[in-house]
């Protein structure tokens, strides 16, 4: 794709600064894509972006001499639709690459708005791949503001992949769907955090089979519900080898939330050791207390402890 | 300067009126060190909570530098000037020492100053500033992080209660010479509760609460014999009024 640069309006910059917590900027690797269309985007030496021509979407190849690179591919929708879109990414051995995506709505309507990304990741031996989604919706429009992302991870023998998700505001229904395949003593660390309110939905799925010898997850997840959302989470973590996994389910419940938390573990080797831990409560009445012998009021001390919980 | 004025403090159990602690009086002067001890369950730690407004006085007064505080709320308690160390304290899921400690000060903390509040609680302060105060830390680790709390600002009165549960010799011997640096500073008072003799014996004044009345108050000097006898080293102290042991 050849290299092109635009002015961006005031919404679209405001929605970049919240989902992309790099800061987006059109310099090196980036693919912004506003309302269904790639607008803007740039190739770097060692990554180079291709659109897709027989589905929307790109494919991301980055180089295995990319070292502690970046790069950025946020989608925002400030018009009311449906946009599915279909992003692959090829890492060859070796990278060290940070990957920032995310996508941010302004839903100003009163129809849906909502985006389905579905991402797939083949990553090579040896890297070391760190892949950022920040998923916002903001705006006064009655509409739905929908987002549903599906991410598929294969990582190879001796690769570390970290994947952070943040949902912390605005979207008011969200399904995620994560599948990912460890090789030989390839590693994932997962931090999922998320916040609903009001009469938001979240439902999130993910599967993680843990196939190579030594391969090792560990997941963690910290939401909380406010208002009268509804979140379920269904990670499981399954052993198919001589593996290491920890599943760990954190939720603070407010309001008339209700959390749903159902971590699977589900060993198929012997030496496979899988552990999960899940809690669901309310904010602590020590912690309120404690914070507000420092002179915070119980208002500023429950934003604090959330604040804190989700960082 | 504290003034306590006939503090009471009633719960209601099972359909019954229970009396947890009755008309306790006393006064901290400024810069003094004031200790209470007692046994178990005589309510040394609910007059701890009753000061800092954590549970609320069914009667008395309370007046902290000529201001009526009784009805103030937590948080309004510490501004007026109060500090407090919790006997046992909570645990934050994703927060950091540092950002406990900023907060504990009211401002942002740089590096150093937050490695001088924790080295002056006996914590090797590099390891600690970025690690969560939570469940990974250990209940020592956690009780010197709340002592360092209440020693990152400046308050008019500090109460701490039992600053020496779970914490190792060699910290202690620190966090002894901490209060005796508050001390001899007299810019804040202090209100140790303690069954602790060498905090018992930095005291200005002692106060011995049991069964949820002041059986004592006086100074140092006059009510350390009754606490300890004629031998200091002794690991009980004996209570004089009905001759009952209690641990220390």
């Amino acid at each position: 794709m050849e290299s092109k640069k635009i002015d961006l309006d005031k919404v679209t910059q405001d929605v970049l600064k919240m989902i992309d917590s790099y800061g987006f900027k059109q310099e090196g690797a980036y693919n912004l894509r506003l309302n269904g269309m790639a607008v803007c985007h740039g190739d770097s030496r060692h990554i180079n972006i291709v659109k897709k021509e027989d589905k929307p979407g790109i494919d991301i190849h980055i180089s295995g001499e990319a070292k502690n690179e970046q790069v950025h591919i946020p989608v925002v929708m400030s018009q009311e639709g449906v946009d599915i879109v279909y992003n692959d990414f090829y890492i060859e051995d070796g990278a060290d690459v940070t990957i920032i995506a995310g996508c941010g709505i302004h839903g100003e309507g009163c129809s849906e708005t909502r985006h389905d990304g579905i991402h797939a990741f083949h990553v090579g031996r040896g890297c070391n791949v760190k892949y950022v989604e920040n998923h916002y919706a903001e705006g006064k429009g009655t509409g739905q503001k929908v987002l549903n992302p599906v991410t598929k991870i294969y990582v190879g023998e001796d690769s570390v992949f970290t994947l952070e998700t943040t949902q912390i505001r605005g979207v008011d229904s969200t399904e995620r769907e994560n599948y990912i395949e460890l090789a030989d003593n390839a590693k994932l660390f997962v931090t999922e955090k998320l916040m609903t309110d009001e009469g938001q939905t979240a439902v999130s799925n993910m599967d993680v089979e843990l196939n190579g010898e030594n391969s090792s997850a560990r997941i963690v997840s910290r939401s909380v519900g406010k208002g009268t959302s509804k979140q379920v989470f269904h990670p499981k973590a399954i052993g198919n080898n001589r593996c290491h996994a920890h599943v760990q389910c954190d939720s603070i419940i407010m309001d008339q939330a209700e959390i749903s938390s159902i971590p699977e573990i589900d060993a198929r080797h012997v030496d496979a050791q899988i552990i999960h831990e899940a809690a669901i409560g309310r904010i602590n009445d020590e912690q309120l207390v404690k914070l507000q012998t420092f002179g915070l009021s119980e208002e500023e001390a429950e934003s604090v402890i959330i604040e804190s919980f989700l960082k | 300067m504290l003034k306590v004025e006939h503090l009471s403090y009633d719960v209601v159990e099972e359909g019954r009126q229970s009396e947890i602690l009755s008309d306790v009086s006393f006064t901290v002067n400024d810069g003094e060190m004031l200790v209470i001890t007692g046994p178990n369950g005589g309510g040394k730690s609910t007059l701890a909570k009753l000061l800092m407004g954590i549970n609320k006085a069914t009667g008395g007064k309370i007046i902290l530098n000529g201001q009526d505080i009784t009805d103030y709320t937590i948080d309004e308690r510490a501004r007026a000037g109060l500090g407090f160390a919790f006997q046992q304290p909570p645990r934050f899921k994703g927060m950091t020492v540092r950002r406990l400690l900023s907060l504990a000060a009211g401002k942002p903390l740089d590096e150093k100053t937050c490695c001088s509040l924790l080295s002056s609680v006996g914590l090797c302060a590099m390891e600690y500033i970025d690690r969560e105060a939570d469940a990974t830390l250990s209940g020592g680790e956690m009780k010197r992080i709340e002592i360092a709390t209440v020693l990152a600002k400046r308050h008019d009165l500090c109460v701490f209660d039992e600053p020496e549960a779970g914490i190792d010799l060699w910290s202690f011997s620190m966090l002894i010479k901490r209060f005796e640096q508050i001390h001899k500073e007299k810019k804040e008072s202090l209100i140790l509760i303690s069954h602790q003799e060498r905090i018992i014996q930095m005291a200005d004044r002692i106060m011995v609460i049991s069964d949820g009345k002041v059986q004592s108050i006086g100074d140092a000097e006059d009510i350390m014999p009754d606490l300890f006898g004629t031998e200091l080293d002794s690991c009980e102290c004996r209570r004089q009024k009905g001759g009952e042991l209690y641990g220390v």
